[in-house]
């Protein structure tokens, strides 16, 4: 077993900090050293986005990257997109519009969605759909998905238009 | 006639937003490996590498090596405590650990237990097993030939066959055919599918040697059968076992059965009286645990020259794997297979089914459908167009001729089921005014012109949902009721419990829907909880759409005792005599004088602070329900499919689903469930297959093999629907989350069919991957 090394990662503005082997990965940290259960494992081959998270303002699979290769990063994960007590428009999106059914899928498609919006906040249909192409879901068949983003997206432009009168 | 209640009570027919999503979203869902217990340790299987092997040693001395390895337990070791093999579901035994020789690649054989899921990953790979390999049977086809080895040395029966069953008048189905002027004959494999939730299967087995109390945390879509048989086969008394299934990622039948990893995490938590936890990759979810389908099917119908048909003849080989796992009624082998005989009003069938083992994954379970409901829809409808084909006629033409008229019903099957209600032909003429069928055909004639490819499929088919009744359907034994019990609080709010447990289809929501139909009291004030064995009252859990069939009406019932006594209270209250008294959802008052009432809220306060002389204290109620029937959900599809005649790949253009599943709770969830079925639907017809080479390796054991379809290749689903209440469950509903499942599978298969139809061909077996279309094309001479 190769030495275990000291990692330090900023989750959700929290510093996280754990002694792992090398091989620990990614979503291992987030899930078990920092506690985060929010964010799943659905596969073993990068498939299924369940683990995706944003780290450095991109979106990875963190069951695709070791923790030690994030040491110093800044992560965000599904438990982030609250703020004071209010539910992110995406949250409230993904309620509004029945996108979600079992929630397992549900924090990588939040975060996939959320990393869209913010590279594209006018996006269309097509847009949405190769946007969380990365991420499966069993339940829904994307549709409410593609219309939570959509939600998300209305709402986050009017606010954007509210501020900059 | 259900009494409309108001959007803030919420109940039935309310598309009200999910209880269940703010956890969801927030990411603080509570599935079995976000459990985390002082002192757990981990869980890891080894699997055999070979489909069919003798064990000759298996050396532990490496792998007990690896720091951190606490315990490695084999079959041997299972054996001693008389638990190396275990029932199934269907009246076969499974090894739990293998022992004398495994039987299909990705069989366990050990399992090895550290203080962390790395070490033991690493000592599982330690494990030194020593095979000698057998003859591998891959093909269903092969398994009853004389020179056929024989996998099952554990049984009597020195051969490869499990089951022979049949059902139906064979002489008059024979003579019906010898008459007929018409035949159409399909031979149609449906593959062996996966259900693969996105979440895999799992557990925590904890063990307290103090109490001598075994709590399971798993991934159960039947928590209470699961209680029961750890009982019976492990020998712990039931009421020292509690089964918790906390939310659970998908199931679709894949979380019914009992998996050795369970078991496994059991005897390791009793043997180190430490928690265990056991999570499954996705490899090991696809490779092992059970599969679907797996069904070579064929299908004659024998009609008239103008297209009346007479008669159905089905015969099948069901491929099992190297056990009988599948999760089936007990008097039904081959489930509700023979429903086959669809919306179809015919004079006479036959339909006979064959269970046969391979060196393949066990099961047979019941993914997305009410026990083989999906194959025997499949194979009529497809059987059906066939025959359209054969007669030069137009598939919904044919249809027509044949649907069970609405003055039949209650209709007797030729195979025995009585349908409770339905009204095919309205169904259908809505999906094809959505869909404009008219004009596509019109558009395909002259794509075809152009040498253009497009096709339009169409199922018209029907499901037979909701088990029981009890007298015909156990599980195991146990009858297949199921359980509501409902306790409302001093101030007026309730918390309600039941035996099924959802998996994502919103009971949290739909049930507390019911009570707010039934009660008066808001949804939003209605706590649902299920799959907990300590506090819900007995169920058989939720798979075969039966949630709402059961349940779904033991809650309805419940909630009624619950009114009967309110009646009581609401007479008190108001000095009035219960006869005088009416109900309207929410509170009683006084015939004539509308201002005299007492509500719900306040009756439930005086239950426990101003109690009628004689009553008991307190309001609640449980109800036990044994349905009288099955329900027959049924709906028209429509597909509308381009084929690119470069590639053969094959675009869904449209698809329109009308399906009636009579009285809808939530048409919110409905929709969003059928979504989710066809999609689920569309990757069967298209990309899945649970596919062995000839040695017994599987060829679909991980995402990159096995395809779930993203968003980019889903299409936009057009749905709507028609009512026809159930006639028999007490607020007219049928069970809808298997419907675009059973049905659509047919539709995408048609479609493609007829797109290729005027070449000559007749039935492309599933998944219709390009490769398979561009071939066609090919010898065709349409593309090259």
């Amino acid at each position: 077993m190769a030495r275990k090394q000291q990692v330090k990662i900023t989750i959700n503005g929290r510093a996280s900090e754990a002694l792992v082997e090398p091989r620990t990965l990614l979503v291992h940290f987030i899930r078990e050293s920092a506690g985060l259960t929010g964010t799943h494992v659905g596969c073993d081959t990068t498939n299924c986005g369940a683990c995706t998270v944003i780290l450095n303002g991109k979106t990875v699979k963190s069951c695709t990257m070791f923790a030690v290769q994030a040491n110093g990063a800044e992560i965000m994960t599904v438990e982030g997109l609250m703020k004071d007590g209010q539910l992110h428009p995406l949250q409230e999106g993904f309620k509004q519009e029945h996108g979600l059914q079992c929630g397992f899928c549900t924090p990588g498609m939040l975060m996939s969605s959320l990393a869209l919006l913010q590279k594209n906040p006018h996006p269309t249909e097509a847009d949405i759909r190769w946007g969380i192409s990365g991420n499966l879901c069993r339940c829904t068949g994307y549709q409410n998905i593609v219309k939570a983003v959509q939600y998300a997206a209305g709402k986050l432009n009017a606010a954007a238009q509210g501020g900059s009168k | 006639m259900i009494h409309k209640t108001s959007p803030e009570v919420g109940g039935m027919g309310h598309p009200i937003k999910r209880k269940e999503d703010l956890r969801f979203i927030q990411g603080r869902g509570n599935y079995v490996d976000d459990i985390s217990l002082p002192h757990m340790v981990y869980g890891q299987l080894v699997r055999s590498p070979y489909a069919h092997a003798r064990i000759k040693s298996i050396d532990t001395a490496k792998a007990k090596a690896v720091p951190g390895v606490l315990a490695i337990v084999t079959g041997e070791d299972l054996a001693k405590a008389k638990l190396a093999w275990m029932p199934t579901l269907s009246g076969d035994q499974q090894m739990v650990l293998a022992t004398g020789k495994v039987l299909f690649q990705a069989q366990e054989v050990a399992f090895v237990i550290a203080e962390d899921r790395y070490a033991a990953a690493d000592a599982a790979e330690l494990v030194e097993v020593e095979y000698e390999e057998l003859p591998v049977l891959v093909d269903p086809k092969k398994s009853l030939d004389p020179g056929a080895p024989v996998l099952r040395d554990d049984r009597e029966q020195k051969n490869n066959h499990i089951f022979h069953w049949e059902v139906g008048d064979k002489p008059g189905t024979e003579s019906l055919f010898k008459s007929a002027p018409v035949k159409a004959k399909v031979d149609a494999f449906f593959q062996r599918c996966h259900p693969a939730p996105l979440e895999t299967c799992g557990c925590i087995a904890d063990f307290n040697s103090a109490t001598g109390r075994l709590t399971m945390y798993m991934t159960s879509q039947a928590p209470h059968v699961h209680r029961t048989l750890f009982a019976l086969v492990g020998g712990i008394p039931e009421n020292n076992i509690r089964v918790v299934s906390p939310d659970i990622g998908g199931g679709f039948g894949n979380k019914v059965p009992i998996y050795p990893g369970y078991v496994c995490a059991i005897v390791g938590s009793l043997t180190l009286g430490r928690p265990v936890k056991w999570i499954e990759t996705r490899s090991e979810n696809l490779m092992s645990t059970g599969f679907a389908r797996d069904y070579h099917m064929t299908a004659e119908i024998a009609a008239d020259k103008d297209g009346k048909m007479k008669a159905l003849r089905v015969k099948t080989l069901a491929d099992h794997g190297a056990f009988n796992a599948a999760a089936q009624p007990t008097k039904f082998p081959a489930g509700l297979f023979s429903i086959c005989t669809g919306s179809y009003d015919l004079q006479n069938a036959f339909c006979e089914v064959d269970g046969v083992y391979t060196n393949k994954a066990p099961g047979g379970i019941a993914y997305r459908c009410s026990f083989r409901v999906t194959e025997a829809a499949y194979l009529i409808e497809r059987a059906v167009d066939v025959l359209a084909q054969e007669l030069k006629m137009d598939p919904v033409e044919l249809r027509r001729k044949n649907l069970i008229a609405p003055s039949k019903f209650p209709y007797k099957s030729p195979l025995g089921w009585t349908y409770d209600s339905g009204d095919y032909e309205t169904n259908l003429n809505k999906a094809l005014q959505i869909a404009g069928y008219a004009a596509l055909r019109k558009e395909q004639e002259e794509k075809r012109k152009k040498g253009e490819l497009m096709g339009i499929g169409i199922s018209t088919f029907v499901e037979i949902v909701g088990a029981g009744p009890a007298h015909s359907f156990d599980i195991a034994g146990i009858k297949m009721f199921d359980s509501a019990e409902i306790r409302i609080h001093p101030t007026g709010k309730a918390i309600c419990r039941m035996g099924t447990k959802s998996q994502g289809q919103g009971h949290e929501t739909t049930y507390a829907q019911i009570v707010a139909q039934e009660l008066g009291i808001p949804a939003a004030d209605v706590t649902v909880e299920e799959g907990d064995t300590d506090t819900a009252p007995y169920g058989l859990g939720t798979y075969a759409s039966r949630s709402t069939p059961t349940s779904g009406a033991a809650t309805a019932i419940a909630a009624r005792k619950i009114r009967e006594k309110a009646k009581k209270i609401a007479a008190y209250l108001l000095e009035a005599s219960e006869a005088d008294l009416e109900w309207e959802p929410g509170k009683f008052f006084v015939k004539g004088s509308p201002t005299k009432a007492k509500t719900i809220q306040e009756i439930a306060f005086a239950a426990y602070t101003n109690i009628p002389p004689g009553l008991e204290a307190g309001l609640e109620a449980v109800d036990y329900y044994d349905p009288p029937n099955l329900t027959f959900p049924f709906g028209t599809y429509i597909c509308v499919v381009d084929i690119d005649k470069g590639t053969g790949q094959t675009k869904v253009r449209r698809f329109i689903a009308v399906d009636d599943c009579g009285n809808i709770i939530n048409p919110m969830i409905v929709e969003g469930q059928i979504h989710g079925g066809l999609t689920e639907g569309m990757a069967i017809a298209f990309m899945q297959q649970i596919d062995y080479d000839e040695s017994g390796n599987v060829q679909g054991g991980t995402f990159m093999d096995y395809l779930l379809p993203t968003a980019v290749e889903t299409p936009n689903w057009e749905t709507d629907k028609t009512t026809t209440p159930s006639p028999h469950h007490p607020f007219g509903a049928k069970g809808v989350g298997e419907s675009p499942n059973v049905g659509s599978p047919a539709a995408f298969v048609n479609a493609v069919v007829d797109a290729l139809s005027h070449l000559g061909v007749k039935h492309i077996d599933m998944p219709i991957a390009p490769w398979k279309v561009w071939n066609i094309l090919k010898e065709k001479g349409i593309t090259s």
